[in-house]
């Protein structure tokens, strides 16, 4: 809408000093400037004012290329073992090789793809879970509400990597099962988050006449109370994404991260970390520093949405 | 608040009894042990021996039950399958040594986030700040293990200033006793640590400065000084005290991965080695005493909230 862009400007001042005018002060004349747009355009438009959530996004991209696509265009084997053991980065292992003489680029290529998609995979899932764990929890309150709660607790009590630990010394580590175990332990967060806000939601009105309209509470939950939550879970689901990829490198360095031929940037960091002594520092370096910017890219990014959603609540 | 006290205690008991019952869940469904402990060679004799004297043939529940009668009428945690000596041994020689890794990198990350996150807010968007800002994201960001490492290459490898190993020993003496092997563990968990304090810290000084008591300490002329020291300081430390207890778990699990790094003779190398070599009532014990020292650090800052906060009543 052009109108929105116009206001464009003064728009941007008054996100830049949203208490410009002191409690109790003047109010500018013409009223308050309020966006015309959609509150998802306000959103947007306020997490690309961000320059950490841009370079949050712009890292997260490279990173998804170079997992992703950069196998397309850089060819290596990355399963078969070769007598070129522990080469330096130089002609034709730009980052040198590994100790069973595998091609580092290579597999810190298709490393990347299994560590971001347990990652983002595994952070869904548990956010999912939770939202709906404490959407649940919140919406029935009573009894339900305390046992919920209750377990919520219980497994907060335990340290997450020695519930991940038992789990992973059940199973041989998978993809899969590196997921389900991941989301298993990272559920919690969310769903306290989301209980709390449930707990506020449920005593608005429209979800009365909701109810007293005749929509079941299955219906309730999950197309009203939800929906309405959007915001916090989003965010929770950014962070989750971060604090995944990096169980999963800790798991690594534990062993109990992907078996060879398959890996994950964990498993490769800890894998050069053996050989710390020897001065094969490319078998640390990238690795490392690849696990620190996908680290950093998710947090940018939550940082940057929840600052926008934040903008969009003082709005309101 | 003392019906308070009360109510949180008899909660925490039941989060401990629940803990209890995850672990079993968990521990039934793991391999059974009997043929990795006794041996390969081993005949099945024996094999059914150990089955049958440590209740493995029994059913979850009759385990469960024998397992809280140990407990509570024997004040026992068992017995180690592959150490000759009980699990309680070896958590009253090992917790204590985790204990100090845990604490003394806890409090030095406190000591370093508080005044710093002060600082940031104070500076606020300064170059100052976005430097401080920058280091913690990017600590924050650091598997602990990676930064364990870093460091091992950057202040042993390379410049030798400190072992690249921790002190070795069967008490807590004894590792004191070889200061210089533990700055890189400890530096290691402080660091970790730091990078979510200072955070929280700067956001939380920040908000307290836009107080109105801030503005009223100012106001009635007081010294800047005075104003963050006095004022400032004292307030900002109650979120510190909860955020201590939230924390607790995600700082037991950096302090497992520092001890495995380092070598570090506590109970989270003793959990690692007992559950690669199954010997599951070692990894129970040390998870029900981990799990009991969280609850434990949770009622504690909840009851220090309380206590700290003449405006918290319950």
């Amino acid at each position: 809408m052009s109108i929105t862009e116009d206001l464009n400007p003064e728009l941007e001042g008054e996100f830049a000093a949203p208490f410009a005018n002191p409690p109790g002060g003047p109010i500018p004349d013409g009223g308050d400037v309020t966006g015309s747009g959609s509150a998802a355009r306000l959103i947007v438009r306020t997490f690309f004012d961000n320059k950490l959530g841009i370079l949050g996004i712009s890292i997260l991209v490279l990173l998804l290329l170079f997992s992703f696509a950069g196998p397309l265009f850089y060819h290596s084997d990355t399963i078969v073992a070769t007598y070129n053991i522990n080469l330096p980065p130089g002609p034709g292992h730009p980052f040198g090789t590994d100790p069973s003489g595998r091609d580092v680029l290579g597999r810190l290529m298709i490393g990347g793809q299994d560590s971001l998609i347990i990652g983002i995979i595994s952070a869904l899932v548990s956010t999912i879970i939770g939202a709906l764990w404490g959407a649940i929890s919140g919406f029935f309150g009573g009894v339900v509400d305390t046992v919920l709660m209750r377990i919520v607790d219980i497994l907060l009590a335990i340290p997450t990597i020695f519930i991940l630990l038992y789990l992973e010394t059940i199973y041989h580590p998978t993809v899969l099962l590196l997921i389900i175990t991941i989301s298993v332990v990272s559920w919690l967060t969310a769903a306290r988050l989301v209980r709390g806000e449930t707990l506020s939601l449920r005593t608005r009105e429209y979800v009365r006449a909701v109810r007293i309209m005749g929509g079941g509470r299955l219906r309730t939950i999950l197309r009203h109370i939800i929906p309405n939550t959007i915001g916090v879970i989003v965010v929770q689901a950014t962070f989750s994404v971060a604090n995944a990829i990096l169980l999963l490198a800790t798991l690594g360095f534990l062993g109990f991260g992907l078996a060879p031929p398959a890996a994950d940037w964990g498993s490769m960091l800890s894998g050069g970390v053996s050989y710390i002594y020897d001065g094969y520092w490319w078998l640390i370096y990238p690795a490392g520093v690849l696990i620190v910017l996908a680290v950093l890219a998710f947090n940018f990014i939550g940082d940057a949405v929840r600052d926008a959603l934040e903008v969009r609540l003082q709005r309101r | 608040m003392v019906g308070y006290t009360i109510r949180r205690i008899i909660q925490s008991i039941v989060v401990v009894l629940g803990v209890l019952v995850i672990m079993f869940i968990l521990q039934s469904l793991l391999p059974d042990p009997a043929r990795a402990i006794v041996g390969v060679h081993a005949s099945p004799a024996v094999v059914h021996a150990f089955i049958v004297q440590n209740d493995l043939n029994k059913p979850f529940y009759v385990q469960f039950w024998h397992y809280l009668y140990q407990i509570i009428g024997q004040r026992s945690l068992g017995n180690s399958y592959k150490l000759n000596e009980s699990v309680g041994s070896i958590i009253s020689r090992d917790a204590p040594k985790s204990l100090l890794l845990v604490g003394v990198a806890l409090l030095i990350s406190i000591v370093v986030a508080v005044p710093i996150g002060i600082f940031q807010a104070v500076r606020r968007n300064k170059a100052s700040d976005q430097v401080v800002t920058g280091v913690s994201f990017i600590l924050y960001a650091m598997p602990t293990f990676f930064l364990g490492e870093l460091l091992i290459l950057f202040l042993s490898e390379y410049i030798h200033l400190f072992p690249a190993e921790a002190p070795q020993g069967s008490t807590v003496g004894q590792i004191l006793a070889q200061p210089l092997g533990l700055v890189l563990p400890i530096a290691t968990l402080a660091l970790v640590n730091f990078a979510g304090y200072s955070r929280f810290m700067r956001s939380s000084a920040i908000e307290s400065l836009a107080q109105d008591f801030i503005r009223t300490a100012r106001a009635k002329g007081l010294s800047e000084r005075a104003v963050l020291f006095k004022h400032m300081l004292r307030n900002s430390l109650i979120p510190i005290v909860t955020l201590i207890g939230l924390t607790l778990p995600a700082v037991l699990t950096a302090g497992l991965i520092t001890e495995v790094l380092f070598n570090f003779p506590g109970i989270g190398s003793d959990y690692i080695t007992a559950l690669t070599s199954q010997d599951y009532p070692t990894a129970l014990g040390i998870t029900l005493i981990v799990a009991i020292a969280t609850v434990l650090g949770n009622l504690l800052a909840d009851i220090a909230y309380a206590a700290l906060d003449p405006r918290v009543r319950y």
